[in-house]
């Protein structure tokens, strides 16, 4: 048996290090350490409610408007108060912008660039790889940036800026946009759709969005979704990092007429059902936290400054009735019943989360252009104003990119008296519960490919990035 | 010129900023210059052991380190260890890497106000004890001491913001590149002045009703956000009203106040972010160079004289009272 550490690990947003145990080949076992602690929960403990809405944003830059929705929502819930069915709106779109760009980003800047290695250069597709995704000079990557930076001028319209806005309010937003910004809205969403259907898909989105089996997405063909599902079948990306076939979702976008993405929970052996927030659990038995197991809303968040064993994160380990579950594009997929999500569900692994999140991606661009177009200019995009409680508590149960995110805030004496985060890659990058139980990460990485000579596998790379983690969220 | 890229104690937003350059983009901008990244976290190609080889060589002196940019705030905790961040696979702290790579380094740049003050990262009683690399909030002195100094002799270039603009950094590191950016060009806090010595009031579209205190009192309300709504624009150093962020937003252009991201301890500012704090009715923070009788005075005077179009709209939450036409006399 060998022992490896693998970090520094890049292209992932924030810090993490993965330590493995490697038997003949063979990962037989994975520990995942979030090294970075930050104590946002406790910043926020004895301010104002509504000063969540600024700090909670800069927990993380790249879902950070997932962050203000979350948290816009709590208060919300603890103020008795709800959007406009326009705020609600604008919300959403401003909230799948922010999503939308970072399926981009994840898929071109953080996950293609290692099919550019030189381990690789045997491979048919090795040249076009490294023509498209070599970091930073390859031309997908400079087409992806070009058009998620044009994507964002509708984040300067309606937030002013991204990353970190306060246009995400209770009440609904802070700007009302008119007709001649919603036509300026729609032109560049119809840009980025330009960039999807000549660039990513090579096709119209609704095309993707219609295939429905995994047999049919390996006939794509087409732009660089094509060369990655190329690649896929070549190293048999879709058995490997299998995950357990339990997904969560908290539903995404709520809109007057409910969630665009539903709320869910669907195991491959159950099936689907409703997910009852109540049966959420975070589990600190391999954290450097104190305290006991308990629901966010009334959970701690107390490091242990000793960093003791057989703790090995800062991260908490969620659970929902005890099992850890897989957040994320491919979740959200699967728990609205998209045929080829569910097909790709079979299997479960690095296949189907990054083609997961190209689906969302065609979907969301749909759904953009639907909720611009819907917007009424004449309506309210903000509620009346509400005096914040002096008790209350209220969640925030959102989607971010990553997965499902939660904010839990309780008011007392008209401050905040606990505020706690569940972040996406928490659920998914999560260490051992008290049961033993790994992470997600942590049981798909059991079984993967290592090469003799390989510090870094590559097997292993490959499998961390389709999750897409967040670290900075993660502990937060 | 190279680079190399460490994200420290904080949320990754100012990488994310600088992707939204646009005409030249980041990466076209950087290279245009001949800047290249020796490594950076998010985007270069090389990990675990790669990364680990590439600071070996530049602690041995084998690669000389032109600009060493840091993005977020340094953990000092738990009790002076820096353990609250370690650098992944390294076994290192990230204080005491920042402590070996920084004299080591050209120049030393701070990206976004938590590397360069601490930031948010160290709001509310600062749990993982952390700062900036040469301010502790307004204190000179943070990890590096207040007489440290990059070898080519600037003390460390502090491009605050939470976000930074991704023009702030660009045109920074091309300064750089080009050996034009002097101490003359740093303001007292080491930030840069072509975009420090600008105030974020100056080209606010609310600027008609500031000249009247014609005020918003509510989200969504579009007059000016300084009498009620926590708007400092007016202190607040940053060309965010002349310059647009993604396109041609910006914090007050989108109708929520300017929490002065830009200074150090901006997350402490003792009243809640979005309410101006208050004496007698009076806001206590006066614009920048102002003295408090004349404010009052030009406050009252110009209250009493503002225009019905202008009281009407500050109240609304978009333009209800278009401005009068004048037809030219025959
Ligand atoms: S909203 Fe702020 S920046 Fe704009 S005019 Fe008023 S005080 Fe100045
Ligand atoms: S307007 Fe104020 S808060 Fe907004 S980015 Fe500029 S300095 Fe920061």
């Amino acid at each position: 048996m060998t022992r490896l550490v693998v970090g520094p690990f890049n292209r992932v947003e924030g810090d993490l290090e993965v330590h493995l145990e490697i038997a003949e080949g063979k990962v037989t076992l994975a520990r995942v350490n979030a090294p970075l602690y930050r104590g946002f929960e406790r910043m926020l403990e004895g301010r104002d409610p509504r000063d969540a809405l600024t700090i909670t944003p800069r927990i993380c830059g790249i879902c950070s408007i997932s962050q203000s929705v979350a948290a816009a929502r709590a208060l919300g819930a603890a103020m008795g108060v709800a959007p406009t069915p326009e705020g609600a709106r604008v919300a959403a779109l401003i909230h799948a912008i922010e999503n939308a760009a970072d399926h981009v980003a994840h898929f071109n800047l953080f996950f293609m660039p290692d099919f550019t290695r030189p381990g690789y250069a045997r491979r048919g597709w090795h040249a076009r790889a490294v023509d498209r995704f070599t970091a930073i000079e390859g031309s997908a990557q400079r087409e992806a940036v070009a058009a998620r930076a044009a994507l964002m001028h509708v984040l300067g319209q309606l937030a002013g800026k991204w990353p970190h806005t306060l246009a995400v309010q209770p009440g609904g937003v802070t700007r009302a946009p008119g007709p001649a910004e919603k036509m300026r809205i729609l032109a560049s969403l119809r840009g980025f759709r330009r960039y999807l259907e000549k660039v990513v898909f090579g096709a119209p989105v609704e095309d993707f969005v219609a295939l429905g089996a995994e047999s049919a997405l390996m006939r794509w063909g087409k732009g660089d979704a094509g060369l990655f599902l190329e690649i896929a079948a070549d190293l048999d990306l879709a058995a490997m990092g299998r995950g357990a076939g339990r997904y969560l979702a908290f539903g995404a976008y709520p809109l007057a007429t409910g969630p665009a993405f539903p709320a869910g929970v669907w195991e491959k052996t159950g099936g689907p059902r409703a997910l009852d927030p109540a049966g959420i659990r975070e589990d600190l038995a391999y954290s450097w936290m104190m305290g006991a197991a308990s629901h966010p809303s009334t959970g701690q968040t107390l490091p242990d400054e000793d960093m003791r064993g057989p703790a090995y994160s800062w991260c908490k380990a969620p659970r929902l009735e005890g099992q850890p579950m897989e957040v994320g594009a491919i979740a959200r997929q699967v728990i609205a019943g998209h045929p080829l999500a569910r097909d790709l569900a079979r299997q479960g692994g690095v296949l189907a989360r990054v083609a997961g999140r190209l689906l969302e991606l065609a979907r969301t661009q749909i759904l953009m252009e639907r909720l611009a177009t819907d917007i009424d200019t004449s309506a309210r995009f903000m509620a009346a104003p509400v005096a914040v409680p002096d008790a209350g508590s209220g969640a925030g149960l959102v989607e971010a990119a990553r997965g499902a995110l939660g904010h839990w805030l309780t008011i007392r004496k008209g401050v905040i008296a606990n505020y706690q985060i569940v972040a996406p890659t928490t659920w998914n990058f999560s260490p051992r519960d008290a049961a033993g139980v790994p992470g997600p990460l942590e049981a798909a990485l059991l079984g993967a490919q290592v090469w003799p000579d390989e510090p870094t596998p590559l097997s292993v790379q490959h499998i961390v990035r389709s999750f897409d983690p967040c670290m900075v969220c993660t502990v937060h | 010129m190279n680079i190399l890229w460490l994200q420290a104690s904080g949320c990754g937003g100012c990488t994310m900023s600088l992707l939204c350059a646009e005409a030249p983009g980041a990466f076209e901008a950087l290279e245009a210059a001949g800047l290249r990244f020796l490594w950076h976290p998010a985007l270069s190609l090389a990990t675990g052991a790669e990364v680990r080889a590439i600071l070996r060589r530049i602690d041995s002196g084998e690669v000389a380190l032109d600009v060493l940019c840091v993005e977020g705030a340094i953990a000092r905790g738990p009790r002076g260890s820096g353990r609250f961040q370690m650098l992944s696979g390294v076994g290192v702290s990230m204080l005491d890497a920042v402590r070996r790579l920084a004299p080591l380094a050209g120049h030393v740049v701070a990206v976004g106000s938590c590397a360069a003050f601490g930031g948010m990262t160290s709001a509310g009683g600062n749990p993982s004890d952390a700062v900036g690399l040469h301010y502790e909030g307004a204190h000179p002195g943070g990890v590096l001491p207040p007489e440290f100094r990059g070898r080519a002799g600037l003390g460390v270039i502090n491009i605050a913001g939470c976000p930074t603009h991704p023009g702030w950094v660009t045109e920074t590191l091309m300064l750089l590149a080009a050996g034009a950016l002097t101490a003359e060009g740093l303001d007292r806090l080491g930030r840069p002045r072509f975009y420090a010595d600008h105030l974020v009031h100056h080209g606010c579209p609310k600027n008609e009703y500031y000249e009247y205190k014609a005020s918003a009192r509510a989200p969504g309300e579009i007059g000016c956000m300084m009498e009620h709504m926590g708007c400092i624009g007016t202190q607040a150093v940053g060309d965010c009203n002349i310059r647009p962020w993604n396109g041609g937003g910006s914090c007050t252009s989108a109708g929520y106040a300017c929490i002065n991201c830009t200074a150090p301890e901006f997350e402490e500012p003792r009243h809640p972010y979005t309410e101006t704090p208050k004496v007698g009715g009076i806001p206590v923070g006066l614009p920048s160079d102002m003295p408090k009788a004349w404010f009052m005075a030009l406050a009252s005077l110009s209250k009493a004289a503002t225009p019905d179009r202008i009281r009407k709209n500050a109240i609304a939450d978009r333009i209800e009272v278009p401005p009068t036409l004048r037809t030219p006399k025959r």
